[in-house]
């Protein structure tokens, strides 16, 4: 599995793997549970990076163009629930974070999203369509956000309707 | 990723709109990148004159920034009488006191009518700043402030030297 600096996402068509993932200390997330409308997976190294330029809070706000499309959003990381609770309450994030923390990283390896240098995940996107199906990749310099238009042009191409927001 | 929509004579301006550089800024009144950003523009519109056209255009991060909304619907009601650069300049300058009240206050000292100062506060201005907002997230905006060159995003440092460089070379 490549989970060097090097990593190859995986490609539209192939079916999104499967997972559950915590995203409160009670509440876990499964990703086919989801089936029926399309959903935006958003790997990250890390909460806490500096505010106005943090790609989390930047999707935050955009949660009404998400929305305009049916689509549902996740942020993954390697950090613990207790640590991604306080970091969405200190800036007030309306949708789930996922604690990719034990065996770490294991779901972000499943999506060739690991950087094991760091023990991070990658900064890579996955637009996933109502069947499972991965529809879009997409992998960003770790240091760079990659905003939210490639989502946008993602859920589009899927031909739900939303985008007049 | 690239702008959309393409700069226009709807947008704020500085500089003329057929100018061979663009250089637009997708910013927020209460974003402290974005204060430590105007003197640095000031400084570059300085340096390249009429060759530069400069455009500022919306981009609140509500959630993280309670007074960011209403400053720029009060930017948006300085427009609505000719002042919007004004009213940009004291917003940056300002950035700590945001709250309604000051944003009367300022609304005021620059002169605006009291149907203007109003305007800020009743949604009407709403729209254009949502308009700004959406145009932004389908450019690829990735944070405040996020830069465009020629319709490019700028992911480089955000001092004057830096972002002339990168003119420089776009031109």
């Amino acid at each position: 599995m490549a989970d060097t600096a090097a990593n190859v996402l995986l490609q539209p068509g192939t079916k999104a793997p499967d997972f559950s993932l915590h995203s409160t200390p009670d509440q876990l997330v499964k990703l086919s549970d989801l089936r029926g409308r399309p959903v935006i997976l958003a790997f990250y190294p890390a909460d806490w990076s500096p505010v106005c330029s943090d790609q989390m809070v930047l999707y935050n706000e955009m949660l009404s163009e998400f929305s305009a499309y049916g689509a549902e959003l996740m942020g993954i990381s390697v950090d613990g629930v207790w640590c991604h609770e306080a970091f969405a309450k200190a800036n007030k994030i309306h949708f789930p974070l996922l604690s990719d923390f034990e065996p770490k990283g294991a779901v972000a390896r499943t999506y060739h999203s690991y950087r094991a240098t760091e023990g991070v995940a990658e900064r890579s996107l996955y637009v996933i369509d109502g069947e499972g199906v991965i529809r879009w990749s997409y992998l960003s310099p770790v240091g760079i956000n990659p905003g939210a238009d490639g989502i946008l042009d993602a859920l589009d191409a899927l031909g739900v309707k939303g985008g007049a927001a | 990723m690239s702008l959309r929509p393409p700069v226009s004579a709807s947008d704020h301006h500085l500089g003329p709109l057929d100018a061979p550089l663009q250089l637009v800024e997708y910013g927020d009144y209460e974003c402290p990148y974005c204060g430590a950003l105007f003197p640095e523009i000031a400084a570059i519109r300085q340096a390249f004159g009429d060759n530069l056209c400069f455009v500022f255009r919306h981009f609140p991060l509500s959630e993280a920034h309670p007074h960011a909304e209403r400053a720029a619907e009060m930017a948006e009601a300085a427009a609505s009488e000719g002042k919007f650069w004004q009213m940009h300049e004291v917003l940056f300058q300002n950035q700590d006191a945001l709250d309604d009240e000051s944003l009367v206050a300022y609304g005021e000292q620059l002169g605006l009518s009291q149907a203007a100062i109003r305007s800020a506060f009743d949604g009407s201005r709403e729209q254009h700043v949502r308009h700004d907002f959406t145009g932004g997230v389908r450019s690829g905006v990735n944070g405040t402030p996020s830069l465009f060159i020629n319709g490019t995003r700028y992911d480089g440092a955000q001092d004057a030297q830096s972002i002339a460089d990168a003119l420089a070379a776009a031109g």
